[in-house]
């Protein structure tokens, strides 16, 4: 059963960056996009399970903070070595100034 | 003492991942977000100045060392022209292996693959060995680039200086991997979906190195071979002495690079060659950071980390006298103390993940 779950305000975040979240045993990471809009992923790398939340965002890109793999978080595709598989992602909605993502 | 297995089908790799020892957390020293953020920041501009400078440099002593050639007059551009063919290529083949010397990708790929070729290595496999260099940093049996084994064999030491021993292992390597496929300890760290590549990249140098040879024939002279192969034999030394100071003398099985990394203060052409690798506890704590910000790394969490070695010679006076040790006493590693404002290490993990207590340490 989905449900939608409150991660944080839309402030906690800064613009082009991502935090960690953490909810029922799984981790995750939240993004605010350049444009405005905010996006969530799984927490942890696909190549080595590493967290995400120390990466570097760049426009729509999260780079891993361990190999410099990178991801599209909007869509999750594995765009540069040493990843290759694709990062699951999580829908996401705003109401009143806070984020929540739907998670399964 | 713990005699040591390398291989990366051994038993001390199968016990690294049984003990956790593989992939695990490392210590980081703590930086505020937004001031990592700014260090982790990417930009062309440094790395297409020095790119140019290079290459720059290049053209010009080795089109000298061509017009000076048979003379002798010709050697010091010959030596210079191969430090920077068989020396600068590894630290561009690194940094840009990274994806962090500039921020535009498909710059970082094209120098990738030039310096891969230069410094011996296919672009393809070593991409992943130092993705592994960085998760299973000189961990026994996990790590496939440990520059020195224990017992160290000084003789190979010398003879790296000189190339010797990676290009008598590059070659048969390369035409393994044109003539038979991916060799079976390649496929440990390389995923299946980059074996094609690995293969096309070993036939095109295989092919480039056999039409230089061939020239060299028809021509009746090593003169095609000082421009393209041959420097990575009499240009080597400098990248062979700036990494040996990577780790060489320090602890193993550990997850704090401030006790198996070291970061020396070097001269100006040494960094430029080095590309900043000096700093090379903060690269390996937060290997984001591209090589121009590692200066400004370094001032921000040098509290956290022992005091860098003040110079090139300085760090061999250091490390040679360990790795003599280390002869007599595999386990022995030399631990640098940390300034009081440090966080202290993590003593009692890193016993129980060695399983044995270190030797004397300084």
């Amino acid at each position: 059963m989905t449900q939608w779950i409150d991660a944080c305000a839309t402030d906690d975040i800064d613009a082009e960056d991502l935090i960690r979240f953490d909810h029922a045993g799984a981790t995750y990471a939240i993004y605010h996009a350049p444009d405005g809009k905010f996006y969530a992923t799984a927490g942890k790398c696909t190549h080595e399970a590493v967290h995400l939340a120390d990466g570097l965002v760049m426009n729509y890109v999260i780079e891993c903070p361990k190999h410099n793999g990178q991801f599209d978080y909007r869509t999750g595709e594995a765009k540069r070595a040493p990843v290759c598989v694709n990062l699951k992602t999580y829908p996401v909605k705003v109401e009143d100034n806070r984020v929540f993502i739907q998670v399964a | 003492m713990t005699k040591r297995d390398y291989s990366l089908l051994g038993p001390d790799g199968a016990r690294a991942v049984e003990t956790g020892l593989a992939a695990a957390e490392w210590y980081h020293t703590e930086v505020p977000r937004k001031e990592m953020k700014a260090l982790m920041q990417r930009s062309d501009s440094p790395a297409i100045r020095d790119t140019v400078l290079l290459y720059g440099l290049m053209i010009t002593f080795a089109g000298i060392g061509i017009y000076l050639w048979p003379s002798w007059w010709s050697a010091p551009f010959w030596l210079a022209y191969g430090v920077l063919y068989g020396s600068a290529s590894d630290s561009r083949w690194h940094e840009c292996g990274h994806g962090t010397a500039f921020k535009t990708p498909w710059m970082n790929n094209v120098v990738f693959e030039i310096a891969s070729f230069m410094i011996m290595r296919n672009s393809a496999t070593w991409r992943w060995s130092h993705a592994r260099h960085h998760t299973d940093t000189y961990i026994v049996g996990r790590d496939p680039e440990i520059a020195i084994m224990r017992p160290v064999v000084f003789a190979k030491i010398i003879a790296g200086f000189f190339g010797l021993p990676d290009v008598a292992a590059f070659i048969p390597r390369m035409l393994y991997n044109a003539f038979i496929g991916v060799h079976p300890t390649e496929k440990t760290f390389v995923p299946e979906s980059e074996w094609p590549k690995v293969v096309r990249v070993a036939r095109i140098s295989t092919l480039i190195y056999g039409a230089t040879i061939a020239l060299a024939l028809w021509m009746g002279s090593i003169l095609p071979l000082m421009v393209i192969g041959l420097p990575r034999l009499y240009g080597a030394w400098h990248h062979v002495m700036t990494g040996l100071l990577q780790h060489g003398g320090l602890a193993d099985n550990v997850i704090d690079h401030r006790l198996n990394s070291r970061t020396v203060y070097m001269n100006p052409v040494s960094r430029f060659i080095y590309w900043n690798m000096n700093y090379h506890v903060e690269h390996h704590m937060f290997p984001m950071v591209p090589y121009h910000a590692l200066p400004r790394l370094h001032a921000a969490i040098k509290h956290d980390l022992p005091a860098p070695n003040t110079s090139i010679a300085q760090a061999f006076k250091e490390m040679w006298p360990a790795l003599r040790r280390q002869l007599a006493y595999e386990d022995y590693f030399l631990k640098r103390d940390l300034p009081a404002s440090a966080k202290p290490y993590r003593e009692d993990f890193h016993l129980a993940a060695l399983g044995a207590a270190p030797a004397a340490a300084e």
